[in-house]
């Protein structure tokens, strides 16, 4: 527990170091904010630099600074321009959708990548052991957008048995009553299995395509790391005691082969939150990523501002995460921090 | 030198696929070289009669939706993507590695302040801060080139710090120290010449991801403009015809890009398994 209290002070220094950057790359997107919200063409410039004034656009810099912070520390991350709404309420609106489709993928590549790189690892140069390495080399090959739009032109176009790409449902069907904001929780939720089918064949191509950029490393990580433990002198000395294979696989081999595809899951986490907003270009998914590209064609920076904070701030609560199920797995590192 | 060779010949004769990424990765270097003369039409000519025509003997890759010849304009974009993530690789790696061996060798405050740095910007998701350099930087190709370099950097400090705390204390810096010789001298002739094996390796296992990150870019409409034949635009134009037949249009583009992250990444691989057998994979 202190090891996880003093982690989390650990990320403070980080996260100031986020909202400094976040503040100064979206301080010179181009495009005066003012001049946008007096696009009444009576405004003089009269107008706009009263509007300069109270947006705070003529304090200096490290006045607009701490005023930003002391905004986010209230939870305001401003106003959107092309929504107008409030940026962190159509953050918290949309960040369901992307989160259900992270998720969905996450769990998928794992699903498909750690069995595939122990069974890779357990009969090496087999047939397996070849699957695994060319799917994990063709597999960081594949542009995230490319693969999308194959597995949409194959299964919609071709196949006919997925739905359009377009949104987390149906245009027609009535969306499920907001309980998570997860689609295929919240249709399980209120009982509605048509629902659940629509919401589920719907996210299978945008999961499925993130899932195969996201499964590569892991299944790579995987098969090494096994690799190097079954060679281990501990395993082998198992073996002489006669345990039974899956006594030694999954009791002593896996659990320490975890080690270092957890850490990988922290890198394979920052390409799927990145391939987010290509994904959820090409299915015209409905979350935070497509949301902070309308804004930036539009030159609106306060949801650029507000998406790469949260994306950041997902990032490093999702790296502190790692660090504990490090520590759970292996109590050495626990020690270590103390030491 | 004649042990390197000899490894070097096991691990192709190993790895037989490693043989057929050097044969692409010849080929793409040909396409960027001579792009514009090996294109059988010019990659911006427009011709209505043929728009969105299927691929055929004429036009290999078909043509899309303005009728430019999507092979001609596939060579000629290899130049610039190959461009673009080459230098943005050499960028973030000589920068990278100069700040990172500095900071290695001489610890201290500058270690401190740069280490912090580096985790800041590794917090970001790297495309997404890479996709708001470009915003904030403005639409072109050079800032492209800076983004990508940027979320490239913090990989090359950290290698090129660990490398040189490792050695800062080993025999022959000291020897050099004792020597009289030059805090420089010792940087530039004792240690980077030392651990640049293991940033080569780094390096063009990163081009993969540098080809990937810059067309990612331009795909979304950051970066690169739209008639320039790119492969990023180029897939992006294509993808709303996907649902209606035009399959050809991002495909082929796709296809390029594919192969040349393939390649470079084998390469890549390969190269590891040269320079450092320990860390196979």
């Amino acid at each position: 527990m202190r090891y996880v209290l003093r982690r989390g002070f650990g990320v403070a220094p980080t996260l100031a170091g986020v909202l400094v950057v976040t503040f100064l790359i979206t301080h010179c997107l181009p495009g005066d904010p003012a001049v946008f919200f007096a696009s009444n063409p009576s405004m003089d410039a009269g107008a706009v630099a009263a509007i300069r004034e109270k947006l705070g656009l003529d304090l200096p810099l490290w006045r607009q600074f701490f005023l930003y912070v002391a905004q986010v520390a209230h939870g305001d991350l401003g106003q959107s321009i092309t929504t107008g709404q409030p940026v962190a309420r159509d953050l918290m609106r949309l960040l369901p959708a992307s989160m259900e489709l992270t998720i969905c993928a996450f769990a998928l590549a794992n699903l498909i990548a750690l069995p595939l790189g122990i069974a890779a690892a357990l009969r090496p140069r087999s047939l397996m052991d070849h699957a695994c390495r060319i799917i994990s080399t063709a597999g960081v090959s594949l542009p995230t957008f490319v693969t999308g739009l194959v597995l949409i032109y194959v299964f919609y176009y071709l196949a006919d048995i997925a739905p359009e790409p377009i949104g987390r449902i149906d245009a027609f069907a009535v969306p499920p009553p907001r309980v998570t904001g997860f689609f295929l929780v919240d249709t399980l939720l209120s009982g509605d299995a048509r629902g659940f089918v629509m919401a589920a064949k719907q996210i299978v191509l945008p999961a499925l395509t993130m899932a195969l950029f996201a499964l590569a490393p892991l299944a790579r990580m995987t098969r090494a790391a096994m690799l190097g433990v079954l060679s281990a002198d501990f395993i082998r000395a198992a073996r002489a005691n006669g345990l039974s294979a899956s006594t030694i696989v999954f009791t002593y081999a896996f659990r320490n082969a975890m080690l270092p595809v957890v850490t990988t899951l922290g890198m394979v986490f920052s390409y799927m939150l990145g391939a987010n907003v290509l994904v959820e270009k090409v299915f015209a998914w409905p979350g935070i990523g497509s949301y902070t590209l309308d804004a930036l064609m539009a030159l609106d920076y306060a949801p650029v501002q507000g998406f790469m904070l949260m994306m950041a701030a997902i990032f490093v609560a999702i790296n502190l995460l790692i660090d504990v199920v490090y520590a759970l797995i292996d109590p050495r590192a626990e020690l270590d921090a103390d030491a | 030198m004649r042990d390197r060779l000899a490894s070097a010949r096991r691990v192709l004769a190993e790895n037989p696929l490693d043989l057929v990424a050097l044969g692409f990765f010849s080929l793409l270097v040909l396409c960027a070289a001579l792009g514009p003369c090996i294109a059988p039409y010019d990659p911006l000519a427009t011709d209505t009669t043929i728009a969105l025509q299927a691929p055929s003997l004429a036009h290999w890759f078909g043509a899309d939706q303005l009728g430019r010849d999507i092979f001609s304009r596939v060579v000629v974009a290899t130049r610039l993507d190959l461009f673009i993530a080459f230098a943005a690789v050499v960028l973030s790696g000589v920068v990278g590695s100069v700040i990172g061996a500095a900071i290695g060798y001489h610890r201290g405050f500058a270690d401190a302040s740069v280490s912090r740095v580096v985790d800041v910007l590794m917090a970001f998701p790297l495309f997404v801060l890479a996709m708001a350099t470009v915003a904030a930087l403005g639409n072109t190709i050079m800032n492209v080139i800076y983004a990508t370099a940027i979320i490239n950097l913090p990989f090359y400090i950290r290698l090129a710090r660990a490398e040189t705390n490792i050695r800062r204390g080993l025999g022959y810096v000291e020897a050099a120290r004792v020597g009289g010789s030059s805090h420089a001298r010792i940087l530039f002739v004792c240690l980077l010449p030392n651990i640049l094996p293991a940033l080569v390796v780094q390096a063009s296992l990163n081009l993969g991801w540098a080809v990937l990150n810059a067309a990612g870019l331009s795909f979304i409409g950051l970066g690169v403009r739209a008639p320039t034949p790119e492969w990023g635009i180029m897939v992006a134009d294509g993808a709303q015809f996907i649902t209606s037949r035009q399959w050809w249009i991002a495909l082929f583009p796709g296809l390029a890009l594919m192969l040349a992250v393939f390649s470079f990444n084998l390469i890549g691989d390969g190269l590891r398994d040269i320079v450092d057998p320990r860390s196979r994979t």
